[in-house]
């Protein structure tokens, strides 16, 4: 038996989705944009970490993240409003001031997330109120087939997911505050990891921090 | 074994160790004793005793609540008060044996207070402390031998336990839920409520975790219950557990409480031994066990959701809620996490009856809240009031208000995430909502003074200091917002700051207060954002005039010493100074050398008091000039 679906409005627009399906999904479904950049829809538990997704639900008080609340029936939602704008936007300015913002040279340039979130929502790469705090930490050039440059990684987690997925879980988020980072265990570089060169990190990643070496 | 068999040889060991005809010893020996120096103040007395040839009887008992005074020892003679003795050193420990024990001078001057009425001394419930405070989850801290479960069960241990299994599961929630507990957490969620979801969420199996991963600069109240009666929460926990129908338990504490742990996992051996844990518990078709896991030692890990991760052997990052750890939690079946002192909340409300907890307390907050005292306060230590209390007796009558004539200046309540409030705050009363709407939390009960001597700048840079560093890093508002935040807060204190920052600081502090994942994140701005409010000249006085009202930032001041104050035949400061900054001018008077000193301050520590001549001075640029170092001569 088919399972019967949702009906919701997001933006005025109305949206059919499957019971216990996120809004992120039903809108982006729907060709209506929410950023983000951590949101995987097969994953179990959303990630809920990029904090640019944020909805608000009539008859809610706060907004929500839209990769974590399950659509309901008859439920309202808005993308886009003052309040929406100014965590958002804060959000991306907070990611774009921690980014080594390098698109010419960047092999994403073009198909990166980053840049797409700010054309869609008329947002600078670049912030005015924020600082720029990258580290330029090492970039670990050392394995084959990819790099990895921790001056452009978000922390989306999307990696660690992929690499956990396919069963190698080389992966991890290490250390705490700003000095979190993706890592391989013990901080060895990928090549001396247990990596199986699948790239499926690489093809998860929004951003140019996993990215192929350049042929 | 039953029960009333179980109470009847408690009640004979108790009364081995506490009879009439005996002298008897109990040293402090929680961590607060033991710092300072309880150890070596009980293997004095021990030795002495067997030297002496005394027939006295010694036992460790936890934390009295006076850490202020440790080590503390109380005496109790066959024909004497028991007088409880403070600030106890090996020293004095032999002088009680040889004098008190041996002969019949009580040493009065060592004495705080006698514990019960007599002609001699005033009891230490004179103190004005006791006319505010009502030990409830406190109750048998410093009383009894944590290592003993009979001296709980004496205490009314386990009662509460046995007759719960007379009533249904229902009844048990409905209980605690009648009572009005609040999470002692800090969150304030009914515990009753809480119960309830997990009992009906319906999992195929069921846990209840205790939270003791106590983790605020500051505060120890979960600590000493652990150490000082571990049995009371172990209870709590059996009773939450028939009630929601958990068969597993964790007590998670930290790993750097080693005291706690060993405590804990003695109580739970020697409850399993007597039947309250275990297979078919007193009899009852009910079986519980509980494991202690320790945490290794990160902040976010008392974040209930981190913590569950961390049990799975997980990398401790909270996750979104919901779904809650109620109907979703640990291995994803429906958990009861709560804090230590909720735990131990429990049996009392089962005992004495819903009606009896809810009439302490305010309205909407019931019972009693343990503050662990910690600051430029007099009596540092554990407090525990109804609550409804306000701040102002807490920490001037209970806590004996701040030291050495200095004047108080603010309070931070609820650990990094909490706030700061001025002396215009205090007369709140202290329960979850009127500290929420002043801008701090309830917290877990961390409670740190702050005098004339503390800037209220560094104070927020500190706390947001602790905050980013044990950010989890998994959101972006609090591993880069609190990061942003952190940095102006360090320009200002260094005396680079902007007027634009203030502005900025409350803008990042709202957006990250909305959109951060979990509760730390959601409250990390608090300590700025309650400063900001209440001491917001403090932050101009360093943007603008570079100035440091308490003297305390490094970057903003300098030494001076007073012409006319200083001795010229005193060395002190020269002699102490590693940086070399202190020279002999003309006459001999001292000088600082500005471009050489560290500003170490140990040359006012130095300066003898009676001259007193070497001050602080902010802005730096206020010093007056003075002679320059004279060049070495060639030779």
């Amino acid at each position: 038996m088919a399972q019967k679906k949702v009906k919701l409005t997001i933006d005025g627009q109305k949206v059919e989705a499957k019971p216990g399906d996120m809004i992120l999904w039903a809108a982006l479904d729907s060709d209506i944009f929410i950023p983000n950049l951590c949101a995987i829809k097969e994953k179990e538990h959303p990630q809920t970490g990029c904090r640019l997704c944020f909805v608000e639900i009539e008859g809610r008080d706060k907004p929500v993240t839209a990769c974590s609340e399950p659509v309901a029936e008859g439920m309202v939602v808005t993308t886009d409003s003052e309040r929406i704008d100014r965590i958002r936007h804060t959000a991306f300015e907070l990611l774009m001031s921690n980014h080594n913002v390098d698109c010419a040279n960047c092999s994403k340039n073009k198909s990166c997330a980053l840049q797409d979130i700010s054309a869609k929502l008329k947002f600078k790469l670049k912030s005015k109120r924020l600082p720029s705090i990258v580290r330029m930490l090492p970039i670990d050039d050392s394995h084959p087939l990819f790099t990895y440059d921790p001056n452009k990684c978000v922390l989306c987690g999307k990696c660690v997911w992929a690499c956990e997925k396919m069963g190698a879980g080389e992966l991890q988020f290490a250390f705490r505050g700003i000095d979190t980072v993706i890592s391989t265990l013990g901080g060895v570089p990928l090549v001396d990891s247990e990596c199986k060169g699948c790239l499926d990190c690489v093809s998860v990643c929004p951003v140019g921090a996993l990215v192929p070496h350049k042929t | 074994m039953d029960f009333p068999k179980i109470k009847s040889e408690a009640v004979a060991d108790w009364e081995r160790f506490r009879n009439n005809q005996k002298t008897h010893i109990l040293v402090g020996t929680a961590t607060c004793g033991r710092a300072a120096g309880a150890i070596d103040v009980l293997d004095t007395l021990m030795q002495k005793i067997e030297q002496r040839g005394i027939d006295a009887e010694i036992a460790q008992v936890g934390c009295m609540g006076h850490c202020y005074a440790e080590p503390l020892v109380i005496i109790s003679k066959p024909g004497s008060p028991a007088i409880i003795y403070g600030y106890v050193t090996t020293g004095m420990a032999s002088v009680l044996v040889d004098n008190c024990l041996l002969k019949d001078d009580p040493c009065l001057e060592f004495a705080l207070g006698a514990l019960e009425e007599n002609e001699l001394i005033p009891t230490i419930y004179d103190m004005p402390r006791f006319e505010y405070e009502n030990r409830l989850i406190l109750r048998n801290c410093g009383d009894i031998d944590p290592q003993n479960i009979n001296h709980y069960i004496v205490n009314g241990g386990y009662a509460a336990l046995e007759s719960i299994f007379k009533m249904t599961q229902e009844d048990v929630i409905d209980q605690i839920k009648k009572s009005g507990l609040r999470g002692r957490g800090g969150g304030g969620f009914s515990t009753g409520q809480k119960w309830e979801i997990t009992k009906n969420a319906g999992g195929k199996s069921t846990y209840v975790i205790c939270n003791a991963d106590e983790g605020d600069p500051g505060a120890f109240m979960d600590r000493a219950v652990l150490e000082s009666d571990p049995h009371s929460v172990i209870e709590g926990m059996i009773i939450a557990a028939y009630a929601v129908g958990a068969a597993q338990g964790y007590v998670y504490v930290r790993a750097e409480y080693p005291l706690a742990v060993e405590t804990v996992q003695h109580a739970i051996d020697q409850a399993k031994d007597m039947g309250f844990l275990g297979q078919s518990i007193m009899g009852s078709k009910f079986n519980f066990e509980i494991e202690v896991f320790r945490g290794s030692g990160a902040f976010v890990c008392g974040e209930e959701t981190a913590l569950i991760a961390s049990i799975e052997g997980k990398r401790g990052m909270p996750h979104n809620r919901p779904p809650y750890p109620a109907t979703e939690g640990l291995f994803g079946m429906p958990t009861v996490v709560n804090n230590v002192k909720t735990f131990a909340t429990v049996p009392l409300i089962i005992e004495n009856g819903a009606d009896w907890f809810s009439a302490i307390g305010t309205e909407s907050s019931k019972g009693t809240a343990v503050f662990a005292l910690a600051g430029k306060v007099v009596n540092t230590g554990l407090v525990e009031v109804p609550m409804g209390t306000t701040l102002r007796n807490v920490i001037n009558d209970v806590g004996g208000g701040v030291p050495h004539h200095k004047k108080f200046k603010a309070v931070q309540i609820g650990g990094p995430s909490g706030g700061c409030l001025p002396e215009s705050a205090l007369d709140l009363p202290v329960d979850f909502d009127s500290l929420k709407e002043a801008g701090a939390i309830f917290g877990s009960g961390g409670m740190v003074v702050l005098d004339e001597d503390n800037c209220m700048v560094e104070a927020a840079r500190y706390f947001l200091d602790f905050t980013q560093k044990e950010s989890c890093g998994k959101c972006t508002m609090c591993r880069l917002g609190t990061k942003h935040m952190l940095d102006m807060l360090q320009e200002i204190v260094n005396g680079n700051g902007k007027m634009e920052y203030l502005e900025l600081l409350t803008d990042l502090a709202e957006d990250i207060e909305e959109g951060s994942l979990c509760a730390l994140g959601k409250t990390a701005p608090n300590p700025v954002l309650t400063t900001l409010r209440y001491f917001h000249d403090e932050y101009e006085a360093h943007i603008i005039e570079k100035r440091c009202p308490a003297l305390q930032c490094k970057n903003l001041i300098a030494y001076y010493i007073l012409p006319d104050k200083c001795e010229r035949s005193c060395d002190a400061c020269v002699g102490v100074c590693t940086a070399e900054a202190i020279f002999s001018g003309k006459k001999r008077i001292k000088v600082v050398d500005q471009d050489k000193c560290v500003k170490c301050d140990t040359c006012v520590a130095a300066c003898p008091p009676e001259y007193n001549a070497i001050i602080r001075m902010s802005p730096a640029s206020s010093v007056p000039e003075t002679e320059k170092r004279p060049e070495k001569a060639k030779k």
